[in-house]
C-alpha cells in the first residue's frame, strides 16, 4: 500500500490554542479514512490542514513524499484534491455550471468541460436537473451537485467534512449509497470527517478517533470498535459498559477480573493485581428469563434487576444492576418476548471473547 | 494579496490624477479670467449678453462665479478671483483700503424699490424718502421680509434702517428668508408683505407676482456697481491682464451702450443705467 | 399646484423641442456623474472587497469609518475640495477649480464611501465557507475574488445605483467646485438652484423633472439587469 498523504509533527495553533497536534499520520492510496470524534476534537481543522486550506503552524504535509509548501507548490497540490462541506456552497448559476466550475478554474474550455461533466451528472443522479438554477434545489440535490462538482476534476484525494450531517435520513441513505458505488468504482482516496458512527463503519477502510486535536486511535473499524485503546475511544465508539476492576487470577488464555465483588472472565493477558478496564459492547449482552432453563455457552452469567429501559429507535437500551452496571441492547421483538419491564429480575450473559480489556498501564 | 491591492490602488489613484489634469489642461490658465460677482447681478441676465461679447472680442474665457456679495469680496481678498463686479459700497472701500484691489471704477447703477401689497396697510405709497417709508412700516407693525443673507440688497436694507434710526432686529414684524432676490419676492408676494428689491429682479418677475412699486427714486435707493481688479502685487497668481481687460471692457463705450438698452425690449424700461467715468457725488449718493 | 403643472408642461416642451441648452446641461450632468461613479467603483469595490475578506488589526474601526463616510455631507466635501483646489491651496497647481474635472473629483469623493460601504456589505453576506470552497476547487487568489464578486453581483449592482444616485442628485459640492458656469460647469441640479433663485420656478421644476426622468431611466436599466437574475 502506497502512502499518498502524510502528516509529520503537524501543529495548528489559532487564537492561542493548539487545535491539532498530530505527530505522525499516514493515509494510504485508495483507502477511505473516517475521522470521528466529538465537537471541537479538531476534525475540521485537521481536514483543512491536510488539504492546505489552512496553513499549519508547524510540521509538514507530504504528498507522495513531497512536502507541500516547500518542494510541492501549494496551488498545484490543491488542484489535485477536492473538498465537499456540510453546506453545498453552490454558485449562483445552473447545476451544470456548478459542476463545471472546477474545470473552468483550471482553464478547461466550455464545450470540453461539458463533455467531461455529463457522466458525473449521471453518476450522482442529477442529469435531469442539468439546467436548473442552483437556488431551486433541495438539500439532497444540492449536495449531490457539490459531490459531482468535486468528482468532475478527478481528484487524487477527496476530503469530506460532515457532508451528510444536514440531510434527513432517507436522503442521506440514498446519497451515501451512490457515493459508495462511485468510490468503489474510482477508488479515490477519501478522508471524511463525520459524527455518524454507522456511516463511518459503512464507508471506511480505517477509522481515526480524535480528541483534543490528537488522534487517539487509528485502525480498521472492527479493531477500533471492539478493541478501543482507552476509555475515551471506548465510550465514543459506543461501548456502553465500561468497568474498572483488578485481575484476580490468570491462566494461559484468560483472566479472571474482579469487579465490585463479581468475577468476570475475559480473554486476554494480564498480571495478578493489575488494574484493568473492561469494555462490553451492549450488542454482545444476551438476556434471558432467570429460571435456569436457558443455557448459553457464556461463562459469564449474572443475575440482576432491570433499571431503566430506554427506547432507541430500532432497539431498546436496557440498564441492568447485577453487582455492577451492565448495558444491553435488545430488539423490540425480544423485549416483548421476554416481557422486560423495569424492576424485573433478569439473567444476563456475555461471552468471554466479547469483552475487551484495556490495561491501565496504557498498553 | 495585500501588496497586490496596494499597488493596484496606487495605480488607479495616479491614473485618476493624470486624467483630471489632462481634462483641465484643455484651457490654458492665462486665458481664464475668474470674475466674482453677485447672484443678483447674474440673475439680471446682463452678463449673459456682455460676457460673450467680451470673450469673442478678446479670446479670454470668463468663469463667472456668482455668489453672495460677502463671498465675492472674500474671494477677491484671498486672491481666488481676478476681477470683481460688486455693489457693496462699504465693503468695497474696505477692500481697497486693505490693498486688495488695483482700481475701483464705477460701471453702472440700478436702483432698489420698496414693494408691497396693493392694499398698502402702512400707507407708504408715494413717500419721497425711503427712511420715512421704513419708519412707517415699523410703526404700523406690517410685516417686512428681508433677504437676511448679507447680500448687497441686504446691506442696503440694513443701511436704510440704520439711517432711519429704527430698531428691526428681533421685532415680530421683521422676517428673514436667507434666500435670493427672486425667492424672497415670491415669499413676500405669497404672504403679502413689504420688501426691498432691486428693480431688475422685480421687473423680471412682475407678471403674476402681485406686488406693487410703492417707493422709488430716493438717492439712498441707488445701487452702484463697481469693477475692481485684484491686486497682483498681493496675489501673484491672479490674472491681472485678464482682469484688467474685463474691467476696461465694462467701462468701454461698447459695453456701456449695451447696458443702457438692456431690458427695454423685455420690460419696457432699462434695468441698469450706465455710469462709467462719472463721479460718485454726481449721482447723489 | 398650477406652478407644478406649469413646470411639467415646460419640461415637456423643453424636451420635445430638443432645447439645446437643456440637452447640453443634461448630457453634461450624465457625463460628470457617470465618470465620477465609474471612478468610485474602482476604489469602492476594491476597498470594500478587501476589507470584507481580510482580517487585520483595527478592522472594526475601518468599517465604522466607511459607514460614517456614507453619511458624509456632500456640501462639506465641496468645501474641502474647494479649499484644496484654490490657487493658493495645496493642490492649486493643478488649476482645476471651476472646471468639470473638479466636479468629477468632488463627486467621486462623495460616491466612493457609498459604493465602498455597500460593496463591503455585499461581500460580507456571502457564506463564510464559500471562500474555502472556491480555494478547494483550485482557484488562485485572483480567481477567488472574481468568483466572489460574481456571486455578490446583485448587491454590488445596488452599490453602483446608490453611488450614481448620490452624485447625480447632489448640488452643494457641484456649485462650489464648479461655479455653475454657463455651458461649462452647469449641471441640472446647479441650474435648478439658479433658476429658483431667479424666481423662474417653472423652469426650475422642469429641470427637476428632467433630472428625475433621466435618473429613473438609468436606474431602470440597471434594475432590469439586476432583477433579471432573480430565481425563477
Amino acid at each position: 500500500m502506497t502512502t499518498i498523504l502524510g502528516a509529520k509533527n503537524l501543529n495548528v495553533i489559532r487564537g492561542g490554542s493548539l487545535l491539532v497536534d498530530v505527530r505522525d499520520m499516514e493515509i494510504f492510496e485508495g483507502e477511505t479514512l473516517s475521522l470521528i470524534g466529538p465537537n471541537g476534537a479538531g476534525k475540521t481543522t485537521l481536514l483543512q490542514a491536510l488539504s492546505y486550506l489552512m496553513k499549519p503552524s508547524a510540521g509538514q504535509i507530504l504528498f507522495r513524499g513531497q512536502a507541500v509548501g516547500t518542494n510541492q507548490r501549494v496551488l498545484e497540490y490543491r488542484r489535485k484534491l477536492a473538498m465537499v462541506f456540510q453546506e453545498p456552497l453552490l454558485f449562483d448559476t445552473t447545476v451544470i455550471g456548478n459542476v463545471m466550475s472546477g474545470l473552468k478554474i483550471r482553464g478547461v474550455g466550455a464545450s470540453e468541460a461539458r463533455r467531461i461533466v455529463e457522466p458525473q451528472l449521471e453518476r450522482f443522479g442529477i442529469a435531469h436537473l442539468r439546467d436548473r438554477s442552483a437556488r431551486t434545489l433541495s438539500g439532497g440535490e444540492a449536495q449531490r451537485t457539490s459531490l459531482a462538482r468535486a468528482f468532475a476534476i478527478s481528484p487524487e484525494i477527496l476530503f469530506l467534512d460532515e457532508p451528510f450531517a444536514a440531510l434527513d435520513p432517507p436522503t442521506r441513505e440514498s446519497i451515501v449509497t451512490d457515493l459508495e458505488k462511485v468510490l468503489a468504482e474510482t477508488k479515490t482516496t477519501t478522508i471524511m470527517a463525520t459524527h455518524d458512527r454507522n456511516e463511518a463503519l459503512r464507508l471506511s477502510d480505517r477509522i481515526a478517533v480524535m480528541e483534543g486535536g490528537r488522534i487517539a486511535q487509528i485502525d480498521r473499524p472492527a479493531v477500533v470498535m471492539n478493541r478501543p485503546v482507552d476509555e475515551f475511544v471506548a465510550s465514543f465508539v459506543g461501548t456502553e459498559t465500561i468497568l474498572e476492576g483488578e485481575v484476580r487470577d490468570t491462566n494461559e488464555t484468560a483472566l479472571i477480573v474482579g469487579v465490585n465483588g463479581s468475577e468476570i472472565e475475559v480473554v486476554g493477558r494480564g498480571r495478578i493485581g493489575e488494574k484493568v478496564v473492561l469494555c462490553i459492547r451492549p450488542e454482545n449482552v444476551t438476556l434471558a428469563i432467570p429460571d435456569g432453563t436457558v443455557k448459553t455457552s457464556a461463562r459469564n452469567a449474572f443475575r440482576g434487576r432491570i433499571g431503566r429501559i430506554v427506547p432507541l429507535g430500532l432497539f431498546h437500551k436496557v440498564e441492568i444492576a447485577c453487582g455492577f452496571a451492565l448495558v444491553a441492547y435488545v430488539t423490540t421483538h425480544a423485549l416483548e418476548d421476554l416481557s422486560l419491564k423495569e424492576g424485573n429480575e433478569i439473567a444476563a450473559s456475555v461471552k468471554a471473547t466479547a469483552i475487551h480489556v484495556i490495561r491501565k498501564s496504557g498498553a | 494579496m495585500k501588496r497586490f491591492f496596494a499597488s493596484w490602488f496606487l495605480f488607479v489613484l495616479l491614473a485618476s490624477l493624470v486624467v483630471l489634469q489632462a481634462t483641465a489642461a484643455a484651457q490654458p490658465a492665462q486665458k481664464n479670467v475668474i470674475l466674482a460677482t453677485t447672484t443678483s447681478t447674474q440673475d439680471s441676465g446682463l452678463l449673459d449678453v456682455l460676457i460673450p461679447m467680451f470673450e469673442k472680442k478678446t479670446g479670454y474665457f470668463v468663469k463667472t462665479i456668482a455668489v453672495g456679495s460677502g463671498q465675492a469680496m472674500a474671494m477677491g481678498a484671498k486672491g481666488e478671483a481676478d476681477v470683481l463686479l460688486v455693489h457693496s459700497q462699504a465693503a468695497e472701500k474696505k477692500f481697497m483700503a486693505d490693498g486688495n484691489g488695483v482700481e475701483r471704477r464705477i460701471v453702472m447703477h440700478n436702483d432698489f424699490i420698496i414693494v408691497g401689497p396693493p392694499s398698502d396697510p402702512a400707507r407708504i405709497k408715494g413717500t419721497k424718502k425711503a427712511t420715512d417709508a421704513f419708519k412707517k412700516i415699523a410703526a404700523s407693525g406690517s410685516i417686512f421680509t428681508s433677504r437676511g443673507d448679507n447680500s448687497g440688497t441686504h446691506a442696503k436694507e440694513k443701511d436704510i434702517w440704520k439711517t432711519a434710526g429704527v430698531k428691526y432686529e428681533g421685532e415680530k414684524w421683521y422676517q428673514q428668508t436667507g434666500l435670493g432676490m427672486g425667492q424672497t419676492l415670491a415669499v413676500a408676494a405669497e404672504k403679502k408683505t413689504y420688501t426691498l428689491a432691486d428693480r431688475g429682479t422685480y421687473l423680471a418677475l412682475k407678471k403674476g407676482l402681485g406686488l406693487d412699486i410703492l417707493v422709488e427714486g430716493d438717492g439712498i435707493l441707488l445701487n452702484v456697481y463697481h469693477v475692481i481688479e485684484v491686486n497682483p502685487k498681493k496675489w501673484p497668481k491672479a490674472n491681472f491682464a485678464g482682469g484688467k481687460a474685463f474691467a476696461d471692457f465694462m467701462v468701454s463705450k461698447e459695453a456701456q451702450a449695451v447696458i443702457k438698452t438692456f431690458g427695454v425690449e423685455k420690460f419696457g424700461s432699462p434695468l441698469f443705467f450706465p455710469d462709467a467715468g462719472k463721479k460718485e457725488e454726481a449721482l447723489g449718493i | 399646484m398650477d406652478i407644478i403643472l406649469e413646470g411639467i408642461l415646460k419640461a415637456f416642451i423643453l424636451l420635445v423641442t430638443f432645447d439645446r441648452e437643456v440637452l447640453g446641461i443634461t448630457w453634461f450632468s450624465l457625463k460628470v456623474s457617470g465618470t465620477a461613479t465609474f471612478i468610485s467603483l474602482f476604489f469602492g469595490m476594491s476597498v470594500g472587497t478587501v476589507v470584507a475578506l481580510t482580517q487585520f488589526p483595527g478592522r472594526k474601526f475601518v468599517v465604522s469609518l466607511i459607514n460614517t463616510g456614507m453619511a458624509l455631507p456632500p456640501v462639506v466635501v465641496g468645501l474641502f475640495v474647494t479649499i484644496f483646489l484654490w490657487r493658493n491651496g495645496p493642490l492649486g497647481f493643478l488649476e482645476i477649480l471651476y472646471t468639470p474635472a473638479a466636479m468629477i473629483l468632488a463627486q467621486a469623493i462623495i460616491a466612493t464611501p457609498i459604493v465602498t460601504g455597500i460593496s463591503l456589505a455585499a461581500m460580507q453576506q456571502l457564506p463564510r465557507k464559500m471562500r474555502l470552497q472556491i480555494l478547494a476547487l483550485g482557484a488562485t487568489r485572483l480567481q477567488m475574488v472574481r468568483i466572489l464578486i460574481r456571486e455578490a453581483r446583485l448587491p454590488l449592482l445596488a452599490a453602483v445605483m446608490a453611488g450614481f444616485g448620490g452624485v447625480i442628485s447632489e448640488v452643494g459640492a457641484s456649485i462650489m467646485v464648479g461655479g455653475n458656469i454657463k455651458g461649462y460647469t452647469r449641471v441640472l441640479t446647479t441650474a435648478t438652484v439658479m433658476e429658483t433663485s431667479r424666481g423662474n420656478f417653472d423652469i426650475a421644476i422642469a429641470l427637476g423633472i428632467i433630472l428625475l426622468l433621466f435618473a429613473y431611466a438609468i436606474n431602470l436599466v440597471l434594475t432590469y439587469v439586476q432583477q433579471r437574475e432573480r430565481p425563477r
